[in-house]
């Protein structure tokens, strides 16, 4: 067992269903998308983007890639949801569509990870 | 992305891994923890962009105070535990940094990927120089005063050092490392297109055997030269195809052999291969007769062979190879009975062959005390000991550093060389001194510059126009000084390679063609003004006619014409 590979597997994962969750439901309804989620998602995508830094290998690349794109993606979702939670009407349901939409696209970007993830132990096992 | 961005990454992990955890702890408790208003009352948290600012502005220690309205008890208290949490995880992180750059595989790959770029940023042409002894300094301080760059590699880093502290023109490229590992090579620039050639000069054979094995495999037609003191290493690098190998050891006692039996060959080689702009080498006569060799080792062997070819008889001192064949008399002959006993005072000649600087000069006093009158030749081993030398004031000394150094500079500046010597190598005494007379006027009194040229587009454009257009040039007109055509210029033709074929010393009316290679002599302001003469048109136009060509188009037509009526106006003559 290779712990850096658990360690790794851990984050992304976690990633991916944190995300999950707060994709998860009707998109324009501020009520069932938790912002504390959406926290919770931005940090451990950002750990496990870290944990790719300085990994020489093509998948170790293709990683960070993908969690780049995750973190990009959820950061911009999280400034949308500030701007969105400091004007005077609160989050409008179109505010908090675009918030979604934008962790739909890190989820996508997270599934490919967690695929590539797969991959890697299918080749190994093999 | 290079070395140290993968290796400062992976490093960087842990620590900024532990900043995001120790943000996202303070974050999300800044951002629950409730607050107060101005009455008193309780309010909920000030959510979570307020809690980013917060911890963002307190952990980069800028500090702006209680924002957006002052805090609860409870705020201020996670904000104590936020303060100590986020600047001990930043602490680490700098810690790490600093840590990493005092590493010293860190450091080592800082330095690799500075000289890897140094490297590439050269865009001139350069030579390598492998090891950086004695003779390699000498190498690398000639290629400085004649304006070339060069990269330094050796795997002695405290060599390295010394090479940086010298006074460069321009500051060379410096690699520690093993040059006999191939990939060092290369990462010393050998793939290059402006790489013009390798020198070895490292300690061992070995290493020099390698490094140019490895340059003639990468880099076929790249001159190398490697010194060996192996005897039959020289046929190993023949394998290789024309390697210049030189054995240090054989070409000094050829070299001395040389300066005993034919002192004015000696001399002309001397100046073929001495530094431009160094003081001409003085004659030496040295006698025929009895010899005595102190010290029999590998260049002692050398020498008695020599010596004897010559015509002279040898008497061998030595005290490690007494009882070997070709040993006479045991001793040092630093003491004055083993030079009486060797027969000192009916001998002409000494030579003190010792790798000791201290005992050879030890010799040379004895000899001289005992008779005055005797030609002493010392070997010379070490560059610092040439004060004592000067002070001996000894007939003829001998440096092998120095030779191999001159040699390796000479033959990979100017490759002719190789070739021209390698024709001249039977020249007679008389012969050579008449070139030795007609090279030392050259550059008044001092060694004058050797280069070669070859007539082409881009070494000798107006040559090769020219030529096109059958206007003939011979090498005359080339040795006119293109400011005053009733002056020679001061320099030399010393050879012209055409093909396999070619001439030494060509005489004024031999034409030159397309492709020929020139080998010259001359001073540096000499060497300017011929180059100018073969590059523009009109200068060229000027050493070939003596007359000011104008140089617009207008005026060329004009002449056509004129040249034209000429010629109709004598076939008018003729036809009368």
């Amino acid at each position: 067992m290779n712990s850096e590979k658990v360690v790794f597997g851990f984050f992304i994962t976690l990633a991916a269903t944190l995300n999950f969750g707060f994709w998860l439901g009707e998109m324009d309804r501020p009520d069932l998308h938790n912002v504390w989620e959406l926290a919770a998602a931005i940090v451990v995508s950002l750990i496990a983007t870290v944990l790719k830094f300085g990994d020489r290998t093509q998948l170790g690349a293709v990683h960070l890639a993908t969690s780049l794109v995750a973190d990009v993606q959820l950061i911009a979702g999280a400034i949308i949801w500030s701007w969105e939670a400091q004007t005077a009407g609160g989050i409008t349901p179109s505010g908090i569509a675009l918030v979604v939409s934008m962790s739909g696209g890190a989820l996508l970007a997270n599934l490919i990870s967690v695929v590539l993830m797969i991959s890697e132990i299918i080749t190994a096992r093999r | 992305m290079n070395n140290v961005t993968y290796l400062f990454l992976r490093r960087m992990r842990v620590p900024l891994v532990l900043v995001i955890i120790l943000y996202m702890i303070s974050v999300f408790g800044m951002a629950i923890m409730p607050g107060v208003d101005a009455e008193g009352n309780a309010t909920p948290g000030m959510g979570l962009f307020n809690a980013f600012y917060v911890i963002s502005y307190t952990a980069t220690t800028i500090g702006f105070g209680e924002l957006p309205v002052p805090y609860s008890t409870a705020q201020r208290m996670w904000m104590t535990v936020s303060i100590y949490l986020t600047v001990t995880g930043w602490s680490y992180a700098v810690v790490t940094v600093v840590g990493l750059l005092q590493e010293p595989a860190f450091q080592n790959a800082l330095r690799t990927g500075r000289y890897t770029r140094r490297i590439r940023n050269l865009r001139e042409p350069f030579y390598i120089v492998c090891g950086v002894g004695e003779t390699g300094t000498l190498v690398c301080r000639g290629l400085d005063r004649l304006g070339l760059r060069f990269v330094v590699i050796d795997s002695d880093p405290s060599r390295i050092e010394q090479i940086k502290l010298e006074g460069w023109h321009a500051d060379p490229p410096t690699v520690t490392a093993d040059a006999s590992q191939p990939t060092n090579l290369t990462g010393a620039g050998l793939l290059s297109p402006y790489c013009r050639g390798v020198m070895a000069l490292a300690v061992d054979d070995a290493t020099n055997r390698a490094i140019a094995v490895t340059a003639r495999l990468l880099r076929p037609s790249l001159p190398v030269m490697a010194r060996v003191g192996e005897a039959n290493t020289d046929l190993n690098m023949g394998a290789f195809g024309g390697d210049m190998v030189t054995n240090p050891f054989e070409r000094f006692s050829t070299y001395l052999a040389l300066a005993v039996a034919r002192p004015e060959r000696y001399r002309m080689g001397q100046i073929l291969t001495g530094f431009p702009g160094d003081e001409l080498p003085e004659p030496h006569h040295p006698p025929r007769g009895h010899w005595i060799m102190c010290g029999y080792g590998r260049f002692g062997h050398g020498v008695r062979e020599a010596l004897t070819k010559a015509g002279n008889e040898v008497t061998v001192i030595d005290k490690m190879h007494f009882g070997e064949p070709g040993v006479d008399i045991e001793g040092t002959g630093t003491d004055s009975g083993s030079l009486m006993k060797a027969g000192i005072e009916h001998s002409v000649g000494i030579v003190a062959g010792n790798a000791s600087d201290l005992k050879n000069l030890a010799i040379a006093l004895v000899a001289r005390d005992l008779k005055p009158d005797i030609f002493i030749v010392t070997r010379q081993n070490q560059v610092s000991n040439a004060i004592l030398f000067e002070a001996f004031r000894d007939d003829l000394c001998m440096q092998p550093s120095r030779i191999v150094a001159r040699e390796f500079l000479a033959l990979i500046t100017t490759p002719l060389l190789a070739r021209f010597r390698y024709e001249i190598r039977g020249a007679s005494e008389k012969w050579s001194a008449e070139l030795t007379e007609a090279l030392a006027h050259l550059n008044g009194g001092f060694v004058p510059e050797l280069w070669g040229v070859t007539i082409d587009a881009e070494h000798a454009n107006a040559v090769v126009d020219a030529i096109k257009e059958e206007q003939w040039v011979n090498i005359g007109h080339l040795l006119v000084d293109p400011y005053d055509h009733d002056q020679p210029a001061n320099a030399l033709v010393l050879m012209v390679a055409r093909g396999d074929g070619g001439e030494i010393l060509p005489s004024t009316g031999y034409q030159l063609e397309v492709g020929d290679q020139l080998l010259l002599a001359s001073s540096p302001d000499a060497r300017r003004r011929l180059e100018l003469a073969m590059n523009n048109p009109s200068v060229l136009h000027y050493v070939r006619t003596g007359r000011e060509g104008g140089g617009g188009w207008i005026w060329h037509q004009m002449r056509a014409v004129k040249r034209l009526w000429i010629k109709s106006r004598i076939r008018h003559t003729i036809d009368h």
